[in-house]
């Protein structure tokens, strides 16, 4: 079947198989495979993307529920528009040491650029709850909640400005 | 996955049409349960039709004495519903401890109602409240909906477009979560209503059921002490690698306290 959506901010058309994942779409067909496969079976959260501006699971999303929407993953993550910058909360990973192996990380990012994006004042309790769904092997989950309070406050003061 | 066709109807009667002309069609809602089962090959359907496109089906709506939640409305958006958060609270207290963040955005109550999963947490909360369940032929109450493990009263072609709720004077739940899914171990949802209280359990035997010893305790006294001493019988109660049927029905009475609690505070 036919879909259009828009990824990472560009228009894009697709036949799609209805029983295909949007993470296989993502990494097989569109060859963006920043989007991980942890568990393929929605428990750990690699796979995080945002549908619509909400994070979703991309291994347990249909390809045909992209059609008329707004798609964005790890690529489409970016600093100021023309900048070559990283997004804050990228820099705040890489700044805290927010990973180690960097498997769970996009799809930790990208929840959590859903946490800032909802609620702007997060509180470490909000981080750790909103992070219930990404599992990481490990660090210990200490230097990701110091990585999103962090990143979280950059992205408010970088819209502050 | 094996292969399957996909509807995206946008009039409730088309998709209850493709669903009785179609052999071996499946209803698709959020997908957080039906997405894995066909991942793992324990559904193999000829086709879904996906309720996506049926933007009626979305939205909470204020009657006063009740509010109605559109059948495809997601669990985050019942959770950050102001007029939920104020009107029943403990239902969006409900709605915020479903899954993660991620399974809140694309989960629905209508889809989690249906499914009627024994561990899931809505039927708790449609059952404790006395719910009404609408669907694309009749109203249904909750009392008659739920029929045990997967089970419910819909009829094939039959489509839950709402769930009804009357506004409760205080309402509460509380669940002890089983920490790798997120479902409930055992989880209780407590309603007071000028009539009485009802009490619902889900997680702790095969479908969400009442606790009438507790219902009638605490329409004397509505605080946690009154149930404190009131034992579950573990016959018909699960027992699996998660916890036996004894440790569960422990937790019913615990979680029972901590969800008048939450109602009280």
């Amino acid at each position: 079947m036919q879909i259009s959506f828009t990824l990472n901010g560009r228009p894009t058309n697709l036949d799609v198989e209805p029983a295909t994942l949007v993470a296989e779409l993502l990494r097989e067909q569109l060859h963006l495979t920043g989007t991980h496969i942890g568990c393929d079976t929605s428990q750990c959260g690699a796979c995080v993307v945002h549908l619509n501006g909400l994070p979703v699971k991309s291994c347990t999303l249909l390809a045909p529920a992209l059609d008329g929407a707004t798609l964005l993953t790890i690529e489409g993550l970016t600093g100021a528009p023309g900048s070559n910058q990283m997004h804050p909360m990228q820099e705040a990973f890489r700044e805290h040491h927010g990973l180690q192996c960097g498997f769970c990380t996009p799809g930790m990012l990208m929840t959590a650029v859903a946490l800032a994006t909802e609620k702007p004042d997060l509180t470490e309790a909000d981080v750790r709850h909103g992070l219930e769904g990404n599992i990481c092997r490990c660090t210990g989950y200490q230097n990701i909640v110091i990585s999103v309070m962090a990143g979280a406050a950059a992205m408010h003061d970088a819209k502050g400005e | 996955m094996k292969p399957f066709a996909y509807h995206q109807p946008d009039q409730i009667p088309d998709a209850a049409k493709l669903l009785t002309s179609i052999e071996d069609s499946k209803l698709v809602a959020g997908g957080m349960t039906l997405i894995p089962t066909l991942k793992q090959r324990l559904a193999s359907p000829a086709a879904l039709v996906d309720l996506s496109k049926l933007g009626s089906l979305k939205g909470i709506t204020d009657d006063e004495a009740t509010i109605t939640i559109g059948a495809m409305t997601p669990h985050a958006v019942v959770a950050a519903s102001k007029l939920v958060q104020t009107k029943i609270p403990g239902l969006a207290a409900l709605a915020s401890m479903i899954g993660d963040p991620a399974v809140r955005s694309r989960g629905t109550i209508g889809g989690s109602v249906a499914n009627n999963d024994p561990a899931a947490d809505y039927p708790a909360g449609v059952l404790g409240l006395g719910a009404t369940i609408v669907t694309s032929k009749r109203e249904i109450a909750a009392d008659k909906f739920f029929l045990g493990l997967f089970e419910t009263a819909l009829e094939l072609g039959e489509i839950i477009t709402a769930i009804r709720f009357p506004v409760p004077v205080k309402a509460g739940y509380a669940k002890f979560k089983a920490p790798a899914s997120r479902y409930a171990l055992v989880g209780v949802f407590v309603a007071q209503f000028a009539d009485g209280v009802r009490v619902a359990v889900t997680g702790a035997g095969p479908g969400v059921f009442r606790v009438p010893p507790m219902e009638a305790a605490l329409s004397g006294h509505f605080d946690p002490p009154a149930i404190a001493a009131i034992k579950i019988d573990t016959d018909g109660l699960t027992s699996d690698i998660h916890a036996e049927a004894d440790y569960r029905a422990h937790l019913v009475t615990v979680m029972a306290k901590r969800a008048v609690e939450a109602a009280l505070s």
